[in-house]
């Protein structure tokens, strides 16, 4: 059992990652193209017409790919966590299904209305397709957020002991759980920053080269400052995010500051190197007083638990949550001051060319930061499925484990290939360029 | 009472996505078979192309309606049949990825690999399919704790390879009939014969599969205790009947409306004699996962409800006019569109 349980979460973090390389940029390219196509269709200016489409190419290359990876998230629930799905299913199940029925319908459809209607639609109607598309796809975030968020965070549900499971108690409790805005709020718009940065490393890389330079130097000033505003309100929403982690789970607080000691006035160390078994930190330098309990709960005298406080078998992996959570805030950082340089130099001739490269080698990190993001999420959570509900041992199936084996191989070669396939085509359009008018 | 209904929407969540993907996933499977040069392979792409992403949505609804409204049974029946289903999924992805990438490369090696990719993994859930719904109708052996006593091969019995037969043969005709809609000149001209050749290999297959389920199923116990319900196999007889009749008449998209109801009442045909079972135990009848020992909470029933009976209707009308959209033929001109597959 212990090998299914291992195996069941390795495909689970393989299949969620390589979903979760795809859907950022569908959602903040969705909301891109919006706005592009909509300039097209107020202005009449055929450059704008020449960034949908351009830009629009890439987008459908990588929607696909996001598509097809959510569908297998999906059954994973079912194949590999049958005991969980059975047990929260009333609540959870329900989040997926309105998600399908609300959302993904009105985005599947209508990308392949936006994709070949371009001769069947007025401008209007084309462009009203654009806005479904990502307004459905932000939506269906949205939901799949609220469901991970019941995870993170059980409301509304009361225990059925006769049939052993949990059951809806109050919809609306789930549906407005506070901890699933909060990082709905977080994950959307690093989402669209993925676009924001997506789009300036890619003109970045045909300014370095002189080519297309109308066309690239338009989609650089319409795209630094959407990054700037994303880069900045991520890090407010990523604060807000952390003290909805303080009020609800502690112990992943505690084990994203490597913070093991109770007490109040707890300082918050620049440089710390966490030392799991021997329940403390190597190194803790640099200290600045007060000021992770005001981060955690917006008051320096505040008390924050350490993770000495909870039973072994209760806390997360420290180290893991740990580095993660650094990596992440280190990396926000960075997007803050790329965001700020390219803003700045939005409107000259041609930006500064070691800001371009920098832009262009930084096309990967967003995507990073927001797979650790993840990664402290659902690692930070753990003993936990359901936090304090029911333990992820608990909730794996009851399968065999050589079949789950089989599955875990497969999936790697096979999103493995999928991804070389999907970066050869990407970095193929992209450099290729805009069509001529 | 909820959960009669949610069981009665259950089947038709399925019935629609055997009816949508259905024309989809045949017309890719005769891929080799009628697209003789590189223009009519392309017309056999785009007279799916905007569709097939919108019809595969109604099977993540039809799990998603499961997972909400019977959990129990989404539980036990995709850890049940682990190895099909997700041989399934990677098939619906490269699938995908074959409509997706097949052009995006000036090559006829690249175009002819996407081509094989295309029609293995548009066969393979045809097929997969029927073997699953032919299992599911004659139960599996799952214990009561839901655990799976069986592998892969025990799917693949006479009863399950006739179902994967019998639906693929179903899924073909509907994807010839929608390629006779789609396409002009010699590429319908082969359409047409290819659903008039499949046609009465799917009547014939129907009655093999009608007599072996009364050998090897329990389905036709419901039956005589409702003879009322033998109206569901009459009707898939008659929108059966009814395709050749309307092909003879020059009503093609009559005749695919009528394979469109032949597969629903064959899908109901099934699901009513199964109902209330969902999960069907083999081995130990007090074992079999039902519509009411499997179903949520009376409050999510009602909430789900609330949303499937605004939303679906919503999602019909705004699909129907996409169909109406793009139902003209695929001609050479929306070939030389860039955005075409």
């Amino acid at each position: 059992m212990d090998d299914v349980l291992l195996l069941s979460r390795l495909q689970f973090a393989v299949a969620v990652f390589f979903h979760f390389i795809f859907v950022p940029l569908t959602l903040g390219l969705s909301v891109l193209l919006v706005w592009m196509e909509t300039l097209y269709v107020r202005t009449g200016d055929e450059m704008w017409k020449r960034h949908v489409k351009f830009w629009g190419k890439l987008f459908l290359i990588n929607f696909t790919l996001g598509v097809v990876t959510g569908i297998t998230l999906e059954f994973q629930f079912g194949t590999n966590w049958s005991r969980y799905s059975e047990y929260v299913g009333d609540i959870f199940g329900s989040l997926l299904a309105i998600e399908a029925t609300v959302a993904f319908f009105l985005e599947s459809t209508f990308l392949a209305v936006w994709h070949f209607g371009w001769d069947k639609l007025s401008k209007k109607m084309h462009c009203l397709c654009i806005w479904l598309v990502a307004i459905a796809s932000n939506i269906s975030a949205l939901w799949i957020i609220l469901a991970n968020g019941f995870m993170q965070n059980p409301v509304g549900y009361t225990i059925n002991e006769a049939a052993g499971r949990a059951e809806l108690a109050n919809f609306w409790d789930v549906v407005f759980n506070p901890f699933g805005w909060g990082m709905y709020a977080h994950t959307i718009m690093g989402s669209w920053a993925v676009g924001g940065f997506f789009v300036l490393g890619v003109s970045a890389w045909h300014l370095l080269r002189g080519s297309h330079k109308e066309f690239f130097r338009r989609s650089f000033r319409l795209a630094a400052p959407f990054t700037l505003v994303l880069a900045l309100a991520i890090a407010a929403s990523g604060h807000e995010e952390g003290q909805n982690v303080a009020k609800y789970q502690p112990a992943k607080l505690a084990a994203m500051e490597a913070h093991w000691e109770t007490g109040t006035n707890v300082p918050f160390y620049l440089f710390v190197w966490p030392d799991e078994a021997n329940e403390g930190n190597k190194v803790e330098a640099l200290g600045i007083p007060n000021l992770m309990s005001w981060i955690a709960f917006g008051d320096k005298n505040a008390e924050v638990k350490g993770l000495k406080d909870f039973a072994k078998e209760d806390r997360p992996p420290v180290a893991a949550t740990f580095w993660t959570f650094r990596a992440m805030v280190t990396l926000g950082g960075l997007f803050i001051l790329l965001a700020l340089l390219a803003t700045w130099q939005r409107n000259r001739e041609l930006p500064n060319p070691g800001l371009l490269r920098l832009l262009v080698l930084n096309i990967p990190l967003p995507y990073i930061g927001l797979g650790l993001g993840w990664a402290v999420a659902e690692i930070g959570r753990q003993p936990w499925i359901v936090y304090g509900l029911m333990r992820t041992s608990d909730a794996v199936s009851p399968v065999p484990a050589d079949n789950v084996f089989i599955s875990l191989i497969a999936f790697i070669v096979v999103y493995t290939l999928l991804g070389a396939l999907d970066i050869f085509l990407l970095r193929k359009y992209a450099l290729k360029g805009p069509e001529e008018a | 009472m909820l959960e009669t209904i949610w069981f009665i929407l259950w089947g038709l969540l399925w019935a629609v996505y055997f009816v949508l993907d259905g024309f989809d996933l045949g017309l890719g499977s005769l891929l080799p078979f009628l697209g003789k040069n590189e223009e009519e392979r392309r017309v056999m792409y785009n007279a799916a192309g905007p569709f097939w992403d919108g019809n595969e949505v109604w099977l993540i609804s039809a799990g998603g309606v499961t997972f909400a409204a019977f959990p129990k049974a989404y539980a036990v029946m995709f850890s049940a049949l682990y190895a099909p289903l997700l041989i399934l999924l990677f098939a619906l992805i490269f699938r995908a990825v074959s409509f997706e990438f097949r052009n995006k490369v000036e090559s006829d090696a690249w175009r002819s690999l996407w081509d094989v990719v295309h029609f293995l993994s548009n066969l393979a859930p045809c097929i997969l399919l029927g073997v699953a719904f032919a299992n599911l109708f004659m139960g599996i052996p799952i214990d009561a704790d839901g655990v799976y006593h069986g592998n892969l091969f025990k799917l693949l019995n006479l009863y399950g390879l006739a179902g994967g037969v019998f639906f693929l043969a179903i899924f073909m005709m509907h994807g010839a009939l929608w390629l006779t809609l789609k396409s002009e000149g010699h590429l319908q001209t082969r359409a047409l014969a290819a659903a008039n050749m499949l046609w009465p290999a799917v009547l014939v297959l129907l009655l093999v599969f009608l007599g072996l389920t009364a050998a090897y199923t329990n389905l036709f116990a419901n039956y005589f205790a409702m003879p009322l319900l033998f109206i569901l196999p009459v009707l898939a007889l008659v929108g059966l009947l009814g395709v050749p009749v309307m092909l003879r008449r020059g009503k093609p998209w009559l005749a695919w409306a009528s394979s469109a109801v032949f597969i629903i009442f064959v899908t109901f045909f099934g699901v009513a004699g199964m109902f209330p079972g969902m999960i069907i135990s083999s081995i130990d009848p007090a074992a079999t996962v039902t519509a009411f020992n499997g179903a949520s909470s009376q409050l999510t029933l009602k909430i789900m409800l609330g949303v499937a009976l605004v939303m679906v209707p919503i999602v019909l009308v705004y699909q129907f006019w996409v169909y109406k959209l793009f139902s003209a033929p695929v001609t050479a001109r929306d070939l030389e569109d860039p955005h075409a597959y």
